[in-house]
């Protein structure tokens, strides 16, 4: 395969609007991927499929990051695209797509009409992570019970306050359990007697 | 009414057999355990190895792994249990008839295992199903698997018959069905049985109240 | 002799009786505790008397959130928990977790350590074959005896991971930049007699089962999945082989020392339950040349990259995408790395059982109860590996 600034100027010729940019990987891994807007991505993602020159008719692999927001950079949420081609034996073609975290906003379109093994990874990403995915046929909780509310892999979701007391409970789990278990760990009571001891 | 040994292995020779009702209805009983085919993870290949040639399960009785619960008296738990397979799991023991054992296989079924941080994964089945032996190991070996199957042959030897001793399935009143957890929004309804099961002991004593005030 | 297929005739309504049978579909649930079903897999069917008008999988009761436990170790920490993925080939995960990390990273495999990847790897492949053939074939009815057998194989192989490894099943044994232990004579030789061995058993294994008519009459033309919709539906291994998709990773990637090794890739052409069992067999015998091969040339040397920490191993910043072929299909790992290095940021498993069942319902439709059962047998899924 051509590269990736090649690639990414055709894709951008190719759809007048898109904005794309390349986002690089570690200096070993050389798999640069192209970062497309939402309003594009689907465009893009049909150019590469149908273009006689990519023929990139086999996705491989779906999956979403989350990027909570920090000082400098809003959050969002990135789902990857990993592209290959089975005709031409070529890939992997890396598209990222963002969408912002809010659970309202967060939408992005689906790839499932161009390439239906994306169906059960969006539906994944959907669960764990609360991307909807415009235009999935069948968009609904696949690893999770339908009444699941949460998003678990979130950065910021918390576990239920059923877990077990560790016999060495020590930093997070510790300061649950005496917050919430009202409980007192057997080290924890020490040291709180060792207090008792010196106020005396 | 102790019978003298010599009288009793004379008539062994003769093909005359003595022994109390209690241990002739036990023998039975515990010869021909029929596990329930129930394999959830990756213990339940190891299960497979155990009923397969090599290390052959059926020796002990185990002839046939029935593939409904109507028709099993062991539940062999082995692999991990998840939240949304728990209601499952606490149905099929309430489908199975009594007298009924369970088995916690792996480290998983035990107490949620290498999985325990996990938002989805059960704690261990013995918080709502009564566990009768566990077995450590991750997955245990299939000679481990034996040696539960003979430790659950040695406790079904050792159940009594008459009123002050016996087990929970012979008891009238005893209930027999445990109830199923419902799914709720972020974690089972309940988390845990608590007429089954409790946290471990020594944080429940003290309560940081307790502590304070003294 | 084996008599040709003759069409199937419909039960055809006697005319003028349209409109008086009046029929209602039943919907079942089959699973998730069913002896047919490879772990907890549940698909509720909609029937029209015996036959399948619509079918939906439901999976996740064996959802460990494996990617999330493994955001809060260290990198070589999630190493045990990809055992418990696919938890019939232990090593096969292994190495296509240390692949993508090694993709990342750019660490250097010393050859033999590469020769032993592939060793274990190809043993890997003939044990799940031998299975899956088993449990397929258990499925069909045959109570028990191909499983028996193909146990009686899988315990020599096991034998051999138990010498090098430690642990029958979970191995743990690949690291970055190589494996853990060094594999001694002792090792290599019970695994040429294994090599030597195996062919004779799979004759006999065939010559039971290959032109059993009770296989044939049950196998073919049922689930058949049309090459076009393979490729779209991403799938890979052996049940897209069996559908005329010439995509081996081991050939398009060559990972490894594959590139030296001279092996073919089975294809079939009909796409059918007994194609993928076709397959299945052809690639053990494949599987047997390549490790005849690699037992032949494994040459001395180092079993690790020496310049590979094992403490404070860090991974520069980014993201990357690293896959193998494993026994079921294309088994990859993505993983991103953030500026700290120590921890994953993200680590995503692609697994191959998971996306295969996205065609369930399309090679399922039209057919009978009983042929469920075995399209889904067929098509190998372990659930360790499609909830993780």
């Amino acid at each position: 395969m051509e590269a990736i600034e090649k690639i990414k100027e055709v894709a951008a010729q190719a759809m007048s609007g898109a904005k794309v940019e390349i986002i690089n990987s570690t200096p070993a891994a050389q798999q640069p991927a192209l970062l497309v807007d939402r309003e594009h991505i689907y465009g893009v993602a049909k150019f590469f499929k149908e273009d006689p020159r990519f023929q990139m008719d086999f996705c491989s692999c779906v999956t979403a990051v989350d990027y909570p927001a920090k000082a400098d950079k809003p959050g969002c949420i990135e789902v990857v695209y990993h592209l290959y081609s089975v005709a031409q034996k070529h890939g992997p073609l890396v598209l990222k797509v963002r969408a912002p975290r809010e659970i309202d906003l967060c939408r992005v379109p689906s790839l499932t009409p161009l390439w239906r093994g994306c169906e059960f990874q969006e539906r994944e990403a959907y669960d764990l992570f609360g991307v909807k995915f415009d235009g999935h046929p069948d968009l609904r909780r696949i690893l999770m019970w339908d009444e699941f509310t949460d998003h678990p892999m979130r950065k910021d979701y918390v576990p239920p306050p059923d877990y077990e007391w560790e016999p060495t409970p020590h930093d997070e789990t510790l300061d649950r359990a005496i917050q919430e278990g009202g409980i007192t760990p057997p080290t924890a009571r020490e040291e709180l007697e060792k207090e008792k001891a010196k106020k005396k | 009414m102790a019978v003298d040994e010599g009288l009793k292995s004379e008539l062994q020779k003769q093909g005359v057999f003595i022994l109390p009702f209690e241990q002739l209805y036990n023998w039975g009983r515990k010869s021909s355990i029929w596990p329930l085919q129930f394999g959830l993870a990756c213990c339940a290949i190891e299960m497979i190895a155990s009923a397969a040639s090599r290390y052959d399960l059926a020796r002990f009785g185990a002839e046939v792994f029935r593939a409904t619960p109507r028709q099993a008296d062991l539940m062999i738990v082995a692999g991990t249990v998840t939240k949304k397979m728990a209601p499952q799991v606490a149905r099929l023991y309430n489908q199975m008839p009594e007298p009924k054992y369970c088995i916690a296989m792996g480290a998983c079924a035990i107490s949620g295992g290498p999985f325990k941080d996990g938002y989805n994964v059960l704690k261990g089945i013995d918080r709502f199903v009564p566990v009768d032996v566990h077995i450590p190991g991750c997955p245990p070996r299939p000679e481990a698997l034996i040696h539960a199957i003979m430790t659950l042959q040695r406790k079904i030897a050792n159940q009594h018959l008459d009123k002050e001793q016996r087990p929970r399935w012979y008891d009238k009143n005893a209930a027999s069905e445990y109830p199923i957890p419902a799914f709720g929004e972020h974690d089972l309804q309940p988390p845990a049985n608590r007429d089954l099961w409790e946290p471990p002991r020594h944080y429940r004593d003290v309560t940081l109240d307790e502590v304070k005030k003294a | 002799m084996i008599q040709p297929l003759t069409e199937e005739k419909r039960y055809t309504l006697t005319p003028g009786s349209e409109g008086l049978i009046e029929t209602q579909t039943l919907e079942v649930s089959i699973g998730p505790q069913h002896p047919s079903t490879h772990g907890v897999f549940r698909m509720d069917c909609t029937l029209d008397g015996e036959t399948v008008v619509a079918l939906k999988p439901v999976m996740g009761y064996l959802h460990r959130n494996h990617e999330q436990l493994a955001e809060r170790m260290v990198w070589l920490g999630s190493m045990p928990y990809t055992d418990r993925l696919d938890y019939f080939c232990s090593m096969t995960n292994n190495w296509a977790y240390a692949l993508a990390v090694e993709k990342l990273t750019g660490i250097k495999v010393p050859e033999r350590a590469d020769y032993i990847r592939v060793i274990m790897s190809e043993l890997t492949r003939l044990q799940n074959h031998t299975c899956v053939i088993g449990f397929m074939l258990q499925d069909l009815g045959a109570w028990g005896t191909p499983l028996l057998y193909a146990f009686r194989e899988r315990e020599r192989i096991l034998d051999v991971f138990e010498a090098v490894s430690g642990s029958r099943m979970m191995c743990n044994y690949m690291r970055f930049g190589g494996v853990r232990v060094n594999m001694t004579e002792n090792d290599l030789a019970a695994a040429k007699d294994i090599v030597a061995r195996y062919p004779r058993f799979l004759d006999e294994f065939e010559k039971l089962l290959t032109t059993n008519e009770v296989l044939l009459m049950r196998t073919q033309r049922i689930g058949v999945l049309p090459k076009e919709l393979a490729i779209n539906a991403s799938i890979t291994g052996p049940m897209a082989r069996a559908s005329g998709v010439e995509y081996d990773v081991r050939k398009v990637d060559n990972y490894g020392v594959y590139g030296r090794f001279d092996f073919r890739v089975p294809v079939g052409d009909a796409g059918d339950v007994y194609d993928r069992y076709y397959v299945r067999v052809l690639e053990m015998r494949e599987s047997i040349k390549i490790l005849q091969q690699a037992l032949r040339d494994i040459p001395q040397g180092p079993h690790i990259a020496p310049e590979v920490k094992l403490r404070n191993f860090k991974i520069p910043p980014g993201d990357g995408y690293g896959r193998i072929e494993a026994p079921k299909g294309e088994l990859g790992f993505y993983l991103v790395s953030d500026e700290g290095g120590k921890q994953p940021y993200r680590y995503h498993v692609r697994p191959p059982s998971f996306i295969n069942l996205t065609t369930l319902e399309d090679m399922c439709l039209g057919h009978k109860v009983a042929d469920v059962v075995i399209i889904l047998g067929s098509i190998d899924i372990v659930l360790g590996e499609v909830d993780r």
